[in-house]
C-alpha cells in the first residue's frame, strides 16, 4: 500500500516537471493555430499565419540569413576543426593542453562578454555585417566541434597511418583513406550541433549583428516591443519540428545521443568545457 | 618524424583563429575597461563603477537570483533524476531525453510563451480564476525571472546529476542492503558522495550562464528589475558608454572564473560531469 502510493507520488511528481517544461512549447504551438491575434484568447483553428509567413518577405529573409549562416559556419567550422584535430593531436602533451585550455574560453565564457569583446574587436577593423556575424558565429561553434571529433581522433591507431605512409602513400592520401573514415561520426556530429547552436544563438548575434542584417532570434527580441507577430509563432514551431526530425535521424544512427541536445542552449555549453575539462 | 611537424602544422590556421577571434578580442575588452573614454589614458574608473548603488544593486541581485535559481532547480532536478534512474535502461534515457528536448526550441519565443502563461491576464491566471483560486501576480518582479531561469536551465542540472546517478553500480547498493543498511544509509553514505561530481558540474552549469542572463531579466522582470546582464547591455546599446560597459564585463568576468574555481574545488576526479 506504501510502496503503492510512494510510486503514485513518484509518477506525478515526473509529471508536473514534464509539464512544466512542455508547456510554454505547447502554448506557441496552439498560438500558430490561433485566428486571434492575442496572445490569451483563443478564437478557432487557423493555418494562416503559416500562409502569411511565406508571404513576408521579411520573414522569408531573415530565415534565408539564418539559415546561410548556420549552414557556412558549421561547414567552415567543421574543416577549421577537423585540421584542428588532426594538428593539436599531434602535438606535444604541453602545447595540447595549451591549445585545448584556449579552445575552452568561449565556452566558459559568458555569451554576453564573448559577444561584446567580438564587437568591440571588430568595431576597430570591420563594419558590422555578416561577415561578423559569421567569423562570429565560427568562433562560438568551433569548441562544439573540435570537443566532438577530439574523442575520436584519440581512438585511431596511428600504427595504420605510420604503415600507410611507409607503403608510400602521401600524408593526404593517408588522412583521407585512413583518419577521416574514423573520425567521421564525430565530424558529423559536430557539425549539427554547430548547426543548431547557431540557429538558436542570440546573444552574440545581437552584439555583432550590425543594423543591416538579423537573424531569427534577433528579429524576434526586436519585435518584442511591438509585439511579436503569430506568423513568428509559426515559423519557431515548424523550426522545432524540423530540429527534431534531424534529432531523431542522428539518434537512429546509432551514438548515445543525449549530450547532443544539451549543446543546443547557448549557455549550456559550459558544461562541455567542464566535461572536456575533466576528462583530461 | 618529419609527418608528425607536418600534422602539427594542420592546426595553424586553427591556432591563428583562437588568436585573433578569442584571445585578441579579450585583450580588446580588457584595454576598454581599463582606458578613459575618449582620452585613452589608463584608469580604474570603470572597474571601480561597480560600487555605483545602481550597479552594485544590480550585481548583487545578480548573483542572488542566480543563487536562488540554482538552489531551486537542484532540488527539483535531484529526485527527478533519482527516479528517472531508477527506471530500465533505455527507458530511462529516453526520458531524460524528452526532458532536454523543449530547449530546442527557440529561447526567446519560449520565454515569450512562459511570459503568456505567467502574465496577470494570462494562462495561469485565468484557470486560476475560473477555479476561483487568488491569482498571481509575479510579473516583472525577480520571482518572476526565476522561475524563468529555472525553466531555462532545469535541463542543464538534470542531464549531469542523472548521469551520475545512472553510472552507480547496482552491486554497491545491493551490497550496502545486504549488510543492513536503511534506505537512508544508503543514500546518505552512497548516492549522495557519488552523485557529488553531477551535482557540481550541475551548479556550474545553471550558476554560470544564470549570472550574465539578461533576456529573461529584460522579458520577465520589466524594465525595473536590472541586472548585472542587463547594465552591461545598455551601456552597450543605450548609453554608449563602451569603457564603463567594457569594465563591468571584466567585474563580471572575475565573478564567473571565481565560481567555476570554488566549484571545481568541490570536484575532485569530476567523474560526474564526463557526459560523452
Amino acid at each position: 500500500m506504501v510502496k503503492k502510493l510512494f510510486s503514485f507520488i513518484q509518477k506525478f511528481y515526473v509529471a508536473i516537471i514534464f509539464l512544466i517544461l512542455y508547456s510554454p512549447v505547447i502554448v506557441l504551438m496552439v498560438l500558430s493555430f490561433n485566428d486571434s491575434k492575442s496572445r490569451v484568447i483563443w478564437g478557432g483553428f487557423t493555418l494562416k499565419w503559416y500562409s502569411r509567413m511565406f508571404n513576408s518577405s521579411i520573414i522569408v529573409e531573415t530565415f534565408i540569413v539564418t539559415v546561410t549562416l548556420a549552414l557556412l559556419s558549421a561547414a567552415i567550422a567543421v574543416v577549421l576543426g577537423t585540421a584542428a584535430c588532426v594538428g593539436i593531436e599531434a602535438m606535444r602533451r604541453r602545447n595540447k593542453q595549451i591549445v585545448l585550455g584556449a579552445t575552452n574560453i568561449p565556452l566558459l565564457n559568458a555569451d554576453i562578454v564573448t559577444g561584446i569583446s567580438l564587437m568591440l574587436f571588430f568595431s576597430r577593423f570591420l563594419n558590422a555585417g555578416f561577415p561578423t556575424l559569421l567569423i562570429a558565429h565560427i568562433t562560438f561553434e568551433l569548441p562544439y566541434v573540435i570537443l566532438s571529433i577530439m574523442p575520436r581522433m584519440r581512438q585511431i591507431n596511428t600504427n595504420a597511418y605510420n604503415a600507410a605512409l611507409d607503403l608510400g602513400a602521401t600524408p593526404l592520401y593517408a588522412f583521407f583513406k585512413i583518419i577521416l573514415p574514423e573520425i567521421f561520426p564525430g565530424i558529423i556530429t559536430g557539425f549539427i550541433m554547430a548547426l543548431t547552436m547557431s540557429l538558436d544563438d542570440f546573444t552574440i548575434s545581437y552584439f555583432t549583428k550590425g543594423p543591416g542584417v538579423s537573424t531569427l532570434p534577433t528579429m524576434i527580441y526586436s519585435e518584442l516591443r511591438k509585439g511579436v507577430k503569430p506568423e513568428m509563432y509559426a515559423l519557431s514551431t515548424l523550426m522545432f519540428l524540423a530540429v527534431l526530425i534531424l534529432l531523431v535521424i542522428v539518434n537512429l544512427k546509432g551514438s548515445p545521443m543525449l549530450s547532443k541536445p544539451f549543446a543546443n542552449a547557448k549557455n549550456g555549453g559550459k558544461k562541455h568545457a567542464q566535461t572536456m575539462r575533466y576528462r583530461r | 618524424m618529419k609527418s608528425s611537424r607536418l600534422r602539427r602544422l594542420v592546426a595553424a590556421p586553427y591556432l591563428v583563429w583562437i588568436v585573433g577571434f578569442t584571445i585578441l578580442p579579450l585583450i580588446t575588452i580588457i584595454y576598454y575597461a581599463f582606458t578613459e573614454r575618449g582620452t585613452n589614458s589608463f584608469t580604474f574608473k570603470n572597474i571601480l563603477a561597480i560600487r555605483d548603488p545602481i550597479h552594485f544593486n544590480a550585481l548583487v541581485l545578480s548573483l542572488w537570483v542566480a543563487f536562488l535559481s540554482t538552489l531551486i532547480c537542484l532540488l527539483l532536478a535531484y529526485p527527478l533524476s533519482y527516479i528517472l534512474s531508477k527506471l530500465k535502461n533505455g527507458r530511462g534515457r529516453f526520458v531524460v531525453f524528452l526532458f532536454v528536448l523543449p530547449m530546442w526550441m527557440n529561447h526567446i519565443l519560449r520565454t515569450l510563451a512562459l511570459q503568456n502563461l505567467l502574465s496577470n491576464t494570462g494562462v495561469i491566471n485565468g484557470i486560476l480564476e475560473f477555479l476561483r483560486l487568488p491569482t498571481l501576480n509575479i510579473m516583472n518582479t525577480p520571482t518572476a525571472i526565476i522561475i524563468g531561469m529555472v525553466y531555462t536551465y532545469l535541463p542543464f542540472m538534470i542531464l549531469p546529476i542523472y548521469n551520475s546517478i545512472a553510472k552507480i553500480d547496482d552491486g554497491v547498493i545491493d551490497a550496502a542492503y545486504d549488510l543492513g543498511a536503511s534506505g537512508f544509509t544508503v543514500f546518505r553514505r552512497l548516492i549522495l558522495p557519488l552523485s557529488l561530481p553531477g551535482i557540481i558540474s550541475g551548479i556550474t552549469m545553471v550558476f554560470v550562464p544564470s549570472i550574465s542572463e539578461f533576456v529573461i531579466a529584460d522579458m520577465l522582470g520589466g524594465s525595473k528589475t536590472l541586472l548585472i546582464g542587463n547594465v552591461i547591455e545598455q551601456e552597450f546599446t543605450v548609453g554608449s558608454n563602451w569603457n564603463l560597459g567594457s569594465g563591468l564585463s571584466v567585474v563580471l568576468m572575475v565573478f564567473i572564473v571565481a565560481s567555476m574555481v570554488i566549484m571545481q574545488r568541490y570536484d575532485g576526479d569530476g567523474e560526474g560531469a564526463a557526459l560523452w
